[in-house]
């Protein structure tokens, strides 16, 4: 390998990503951001330093050795940069897309503390994207068959790296999904502007090539129990990613009055079910003229931009806390701000009022103050008496998170859980139940692809050691 | 895909379709539903499971045409496959003997109640059904319903079969007898079960009642299926199908039922236009 000097260059600006302008992307579900060409890859990560001690690979919750992908980068050898960051992260294209990097590697470039942190995110998309293009097969190297079989419920991000890893180390897998389409929330909730479906796809064709079988349409606890799965169906070891797919409602008056939308609901019949071709498609979804969405994560803008791109006439976050809590991805905010999503901060709803046939035509707010830190860590909206205002409105959409799905829990008594039926596991990623392990949004509540990606990969390890010693515990 | 192995018409504007369905055949009970996409840009539908074989691995369905979906599934032929079917869903009911059961069977809703029927027979319980229907043509599985009762009334809307009335009347005569009841299962549309509900309480006769919310993933995911039930939000798909009567909020159900109703036109009638396109000879479901 000419192992060329490496001369970084800090000073130059960080490279900006083409996108497709505000005005035009508003109204279309195509990608936001068009991705790096070669050349702005190669100079972007010349802005890299090639750290001895990279402070970014400990802000990855998988350790990428991001260097030494830039690195490769760099030197245009766009393969190996790719095959780089597949040692440690099983779906680069995805990550590099969804990634909050603000607040992971990019947080602790040493680039930030004085100029703007390396693109280590846009790079990993370039990186991805262009081995993707290339047409080339993935080179899988898979172990000669152990003769072991592993059931892995749910196919996100969880689901679909611990299925990968294990097929690589020679078990037969498979995958049982409950919807009828396999990759979670990656296909039913995140939308096609932010990551196009095409690029889950081929991660799951991928996984096909690797062996790994996909049942969809097939929800356990209730095709199968998981005692039937591994006393009936033959499987030696179970893995649960099924996810924090439970809306959670506010509680307060009007919520079930028609126009009133959980997150889920409203992006699951626009990116599954493909409600914004109806009625080509069958799927109907209601937009109105003034859409207001509960709450400020990922989930509430991607609703909030969806229901812009459906035709809504303007749109609305209304969030309880301040700027400085947003729990969405800087770049997102910026998005919506640009495509013209208007936040109102420090707004609580406290009813939604409705008209005589049953429709919702106003969100009740009360407006708040931040008072001092609460468990999580952020500052705790006050109401401020007196502040109450109708907003009028003929959409609600409630996205202020999401909790475990209870079909497991129920039939499967003697899998322990947590507070909201999170599922209980070790540092390996076992549960209480032998044989039986667990990973991603279900055991820690709704969180990042890149930490369910981690957990998935980490209990394929114990998976695997479990399948070749038996030792449990 | 699922292979369909029959389709027939067993009353006006309803079908019965057999599909060979092994594992769901297996694993289904009494009261469970599955969702259905019946074509790769369809919708999913829930329908009851009405019967099942599990030594022949084949499930029934009897859905009434309605709108686009169950008329689009209805044109259907045997032979063809349905792009997906997902289940079984929801909790099955809760059968034990519970001594005197009475079963209302509403239009299409009879399809649900007779393996809920079939089943708390053979449980011990003494069965009492009542079917209403706006007339007589447009009844469903009498010989099987009867078949599983100890006592069997139907009634008509036009007076052409049974009582002259609705199934209300029916209920409210056999409580006027003094007849022990300790049971009521009412499954048929919304305004049917709301009125049942209203008059077995003023009696304080337990009540089941099975709900056909609007579903989309029909597993928890999504929210679409919420009704009040005891001033409580409950996932009809998960919690559900069945609840106490009592408890329910019908007005809010039926509206939240009519919320897509525009649409739900505009689906049918550009439907139906391209099915004249295709056979012009055809308007018989116009
Ligand atoms: C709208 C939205 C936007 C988001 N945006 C981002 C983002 O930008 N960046 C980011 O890092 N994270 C984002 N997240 C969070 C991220 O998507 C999740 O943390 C991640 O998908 C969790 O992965 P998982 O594999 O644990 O579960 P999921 O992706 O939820 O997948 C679980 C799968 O299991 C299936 N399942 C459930 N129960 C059963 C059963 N009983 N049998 C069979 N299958 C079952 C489900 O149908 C589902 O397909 C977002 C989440 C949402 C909802
Ligand atoms: C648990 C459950 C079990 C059911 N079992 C049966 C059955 O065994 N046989 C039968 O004929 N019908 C059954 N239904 C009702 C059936 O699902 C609807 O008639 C069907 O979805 C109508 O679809 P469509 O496109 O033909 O009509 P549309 O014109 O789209 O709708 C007609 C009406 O059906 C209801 N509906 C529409 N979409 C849905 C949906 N996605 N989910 C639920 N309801 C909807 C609405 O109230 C609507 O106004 C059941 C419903 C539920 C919830
Ligand atoms: S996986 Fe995420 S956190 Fe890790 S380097 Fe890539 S973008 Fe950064
Ligand atoms: S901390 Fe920043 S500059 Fe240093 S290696 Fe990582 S990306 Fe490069
Ligand atoms: S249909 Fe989605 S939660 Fe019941
Ligand atoms: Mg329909």
């Amino acid at each position: 390998m000419p192992d060329k000097k490496w001369i970084p260059q800090p000073k130059r600006p960080r490279t900006p990503i083409p996108e497709q302008k505000p005005e035009e992307r508003r109204r279309n579900f195509k990608e936001v951001a068009l991705g790096y060409t070669a050349e702005l890859a190669i100079q972007e990560a010349y802005r890299c330093l090639q750290c001895k001690n990279p402070l970014c690979v400990e802000g990855c919750p998988v350790g990428i050795d991001i260097p030494g992908f830039i690195r490769h980068i760099g030197e245009g050898r766009f393969e190996e940069a790719y095959y780089t960051l597949k040692k440690y992260n099983f779906l680069p294209a995805i990550c590099g897309r969804v990634c909050p990097q603000e607040s992971q590697c990019e947080k602790f470039c040493i680039m930030g503390k004085r100029f703007k942190p390396v693109a280590i995110g846009r790079l990993e998309r370039f990186a991805a994207d262009y081995f993707m293009e290339s047409g080339k097969k993935e080179d899988f190297k898979i172990d000669p068959p152990s003769g072991k079989k592993v059931a892995i419920i749910g196919s996100g991000p969880a689901g679909l790296t611990c299925a990968g890893e294990l097929a690589k180390k020679g078990h037969k897998v498979t995958i049982f999904e409950a919807l009828h389409k396999p990759g979670g929330v990656l296909v039913y909730g995140i939308p096609e502007f932010r990551l196009p479906k095409r690029i889950v796809d081929i991660e799951v064709e991928n996984l096909k090539k690797m062996g790994v079988e996909i049942k969809t349409s097939a929800i356990i606890g209730k095709l199968y129990t998981i005692d039937e799965l591994l006393e009936e169906e033959g499987f030696d070891a179970v893995f649960i990613g099924t996810g924090a797919g439970l809306p959670y409602f506010m509680g307060i008056p009007g919520e079930n009055l028609n126009g009133v939308y959980s997150a889920n609901e409203f992006l699951t019949r626009v990116n599954l079910m493909r409600a914004y071709m109806f009625p080509e498609a069958d799927t109907p979804v209601k937009i109105g003229e003034k859409v207001a969405v509960v709450g400020c994560g990922n989930t509430a803008l991607d609703a909030a931009r969806t229901a812009l791109r459906l035709g809504a006439k303007e749109t609305h976050i209304v969030y309880r806390r301040s700027k400085g809590e947003i729990p969405a991805r800087e770049e997102e905010v910026q998005h919506a701000i640009e495509e013209g999503v208007q936040f109102n901060l420090l707004t609580n709803p406290i009813e939604i009022i409705g008209d005589e046939n049953g429709w919702v035509k106003a969100l009740k707010c009360i407006r708040t103050r931040c008072g001092e830190p609460d468990e999580s860590g952020r500052r705790r909206p006050i109401p401020i008496e007196g502040s109450e205002f109708e907003f009028p409105v003929d959409t609600v959409i409630m996205a202020i998170g999401q909790g475990p799905n209870p079909l497991i829990q129920e039939t499967q008594p003697d899998i322990e859980v947590k507070r909201w039926g999170i599922i209980k596991i070790d540092e390996e990623g076992r549960t209480s139940k032998k044989g039986v392990f667990a990973g991603g949004d279900i055991v820690t509540g709704g969180a990042t692809v890149i930490l369910a990606m981690g957990q998935g990969k980490k209990a394929a390890q114990a998976i695997d050691e479990y399948l070749k010693t038996g030792k449990w515990a | 895909m699922y292979l369909i192995k029959e389709i027939k018409e067993i009353a006006p504007k309803i079908k019965k379709m057999v599909l060979e369905a092994p594992l769901l055949a297996k694993k289904h009970k009494a009261g469970q539903f599955v969702m259905v996409i019946n074509t790769e840009k369809g919708e999913r539908i829930p329908l009851t499971i009405a019967d099942k074989d599990p030594e022949k691995g084949e499930i029934t369905l009897i859905f009434q045409e309605v709108g686009k979906s169950t008329i689009e599934m209805g044109l259907r032929k045997p032979g063809e496959y349905i792009y997906d079917v997902v289940g079984p869903l929801g909790r099955p009911t809760h059968i034990i003997n519970y001594g005197n059961v009475v079963c209302i069977g509403g239009g299409v809703g009879t399809a649900p109640l007779y393996p809920i029927t079939k089943k708390m027979k053979e449980t011990g319980n003494y069965i009492i059904t009542i079917l209403g229907a706006r007339n007589k043509d447009l009844f469903i599985l009498e010989k099987e319903m009867e078949s599983v009762s100890d006592e069997f009334y139907q009634t008509t809307d036009d007076g052409t079969k049974g009582r002259h009335g609705l199934v209300t009347d029916e209920l409210q005569a056999l409580i006027d007898s003094g007849k022990k009841i300790d049971l009521v299962l009412a499954i048929g549309p919304a305004i049917m079960m709301k009125f049942v509900s209203l008059l077995t309480k003023k009696y304080n006769i337990p009540t089941m009642v099975s709900l056909n919310s609007i579903m989309v993933d029909g597993t928890g995911m999504c929210g679409a299926c919420r009704v009040s039930v005891g001033g409580v939000t409950k996932f009809v798909c998960v919690d559900g199908p069945e609840f106490d009567g009592h408890q329910v909020n019908f007005d809010e159900l039926l509206k939240r039922q009519a919320m897509y109703k525009d649409m739900e036109e505009i689906a049918l009638k550009k439907f139906l236009e391209e099915l004249k396109k295709k056979e012009p000879c055809g308007g018989c479901h116009a």
